[in-house]
């Protein structure tokens, strides 16, 4: 758990709320137990057991499975003889055929480019912590950056967009989902799962850590730390 | 869970510190930027709300075209309608569909309104110091942040509905001027929300000189 700071403390043992200021020396959780500040209920550190791990695997899971339903058939209606279908790159250039060509970039950044971009460098962040080398050049940077598009990245509202329409449309005419419909779908859950395990300080301290080539890993920064009592 | 109660809580700053928000590391007062993650330093971000009140700002001056003008217009038969956010909502309540039509009013009606509220209350709150909860004006401030991003679901139904609804002469779906007006909005109020420093919430604690009760 986090305790008052006292004189003596060293600046890397302490720990300030980014909510409310409030000041602790960092005594870390064990996985799966969560610190959080005593005045604001923010929580500070919340370690997942194998953390870096699971979110390089969902990383590149996201990756995938967005590039994979950017080629795949999206939704297709069928009404009166007539038939349309659309890919989710069409739906994002929807706009661009009203003039609102801004609106077309966009969309398509928030639901694809933004995505796709976060993934990569929270793999580019985490790949060398996983295989206990120092992180690569600009990794601090690249995860700032990550850390700053995750509001911006809309996939998983795009599917419940998607959802809203399609009750919208079913009663005028018959709806094929395609692939890429499921592959978003799964990438909700995937996405949800994937800021669960993502602890912002663990990381942090681990990008510090930075251990020589061949020296221990700080995979696990917790289990570091002082033990808590 | 066990978890420390100091009567007096240390900020980063009584300490002579200055907390990243990125990293939430602690340096010097006067560090410029966090030697750890790179990100600028500032213990208290005094131009923080001026750049909260100016995104509100236009924020509602995009939401009130996004109101009126159509979303999407609908060309049935060659004849075309336009529907705007509540008409949209009214007519799916119409055909039955009450809760869609509850999610659509939820996410663009009354969330972006909530959303204009929150944070004119939460700056306002700052400025004039007043003694409501800082507990609850955090976790205020904490649910817009989370709940703000989902106003933009009905832009991604007017893109679908668009993109999908081309039956030649017989039916197709163009979006309307509100649809921009109304990303826009969204864009411009989680800006506003992103600007505010929570920090200057509690702060006030310290300028009474007391801690108050925090549940």
């Amino acid at each position: 758990m986090t305790h008052s700071p006292t004189i003596g403390d060293d600046l890397e043992d302490l720990i300030a709320c980014p909510t409310c200021d409030a000041l602790y020396r960092v005594d870390a959780p064990g996985n799966g137990e969560r610190a959080v500040c005593s005045r604001c209920h923010h929580v500070l550190i919340a370690p997942v057991e194998g953390a870096i791990l699971r979110v390089v695997a969902l990383a590149l899971t996201i990756v995938i499975l967005l590039v994979t339903a950017l080629f795949m058939p999206f939704l297709s209606i069928e009404a009166s003889g007539l038939h349309n279908a659309t890919s989710i790159f069409e739906a994002g250039l929807a706009f661009s055929r009203a003039h609102m060509v801004i609106l077309s970039l966009a969309v398509i950044s928030l639901i694809i480019f933004i995505p796709i971009l976060r993934a990569l460098l929270l793999i580019y962040v985490l790949t060398p912590l996983m295989l206990r080398r120092r992180p690569w050049p600009g990794a601090h940077t690249a995860f700032r950056l990550s850390e700053h598009l995750r509001p911006w990245s809309m996939a998983e509202i795009f599917v419940l967009g998607v959802g809203v329409a399609l009750v919208k449309i079913t009663a005028m005419a018959h709806v094929e989902l395609g692939m890429a419909f499921w592959l978003f779908a799964l990438l909700v859950v995937v996405t949800v799962f994937q800021d669960g395990y993502l602890c912002r300080w663990s990381i942090w301290h681990a990008l510090e850590e930075s251990p020589e080539p061949g020296a221990p890993p700080s995979l696990a920064p917790a289990e570091e730390a002082p033990a808590h009592g | 869970m066990a978890e420390a109660h100091p009567t007096h809580l240390l900020t980063a700053r009584d300490a002579g510190m200055v907390a990243c928000t990125d990293c939430t590391r602690v340096w010097p007062l006067e560090t410029e930027r966090c030697p750890r993650c790179g990100a600028k330093l500032v213990s208290r971000d005094g131009h923080s709300l001026s750049r909260v009140w100016a995104w509100w700002v236009v924020g509602l001056i995009c939401y009130i075209p996004a109101n009126l003008y159509p979303m999407l217009n609908t060309t049935f038969m060659g004849k075309t309608s336009g529907d705007t956010i509540v008409g949209g909502a009214v007519t799916l309540a119409m055909h039955g569909a009450i809760a869609v039509a509850l999610v659509i009013l939820i996410a663009s009606v009354a969330i972006p309104m909530g959303k204009f509220v929150a944070v004119a209350y939460l700056a306002l709150s700052v400025q004039r110091g007043w003694h409501t909860s800082k507990l609850r004006r955090t976790q205020l401030y904490e649910m817009v942040e989370f709940i703000g991003r989902w106003s933009m679901i009905d832009v991604f139904v007017v893109a679908v509905l668009s993109a999908l609804v081309q039956l030649s002469v017989v039916v197709s779906i163009q979006p309307g001027p509100a649809a921009l007006n109304f990303a826009l909005s969204v864009v411009f109020t989680m800006l506003s929300a992103r600007s505010f420093d929570s920090r200057l919430i509690w702060d006030s604690i310290e300028r009474d000189g007391e801690e108050e009760d925090l549940t």
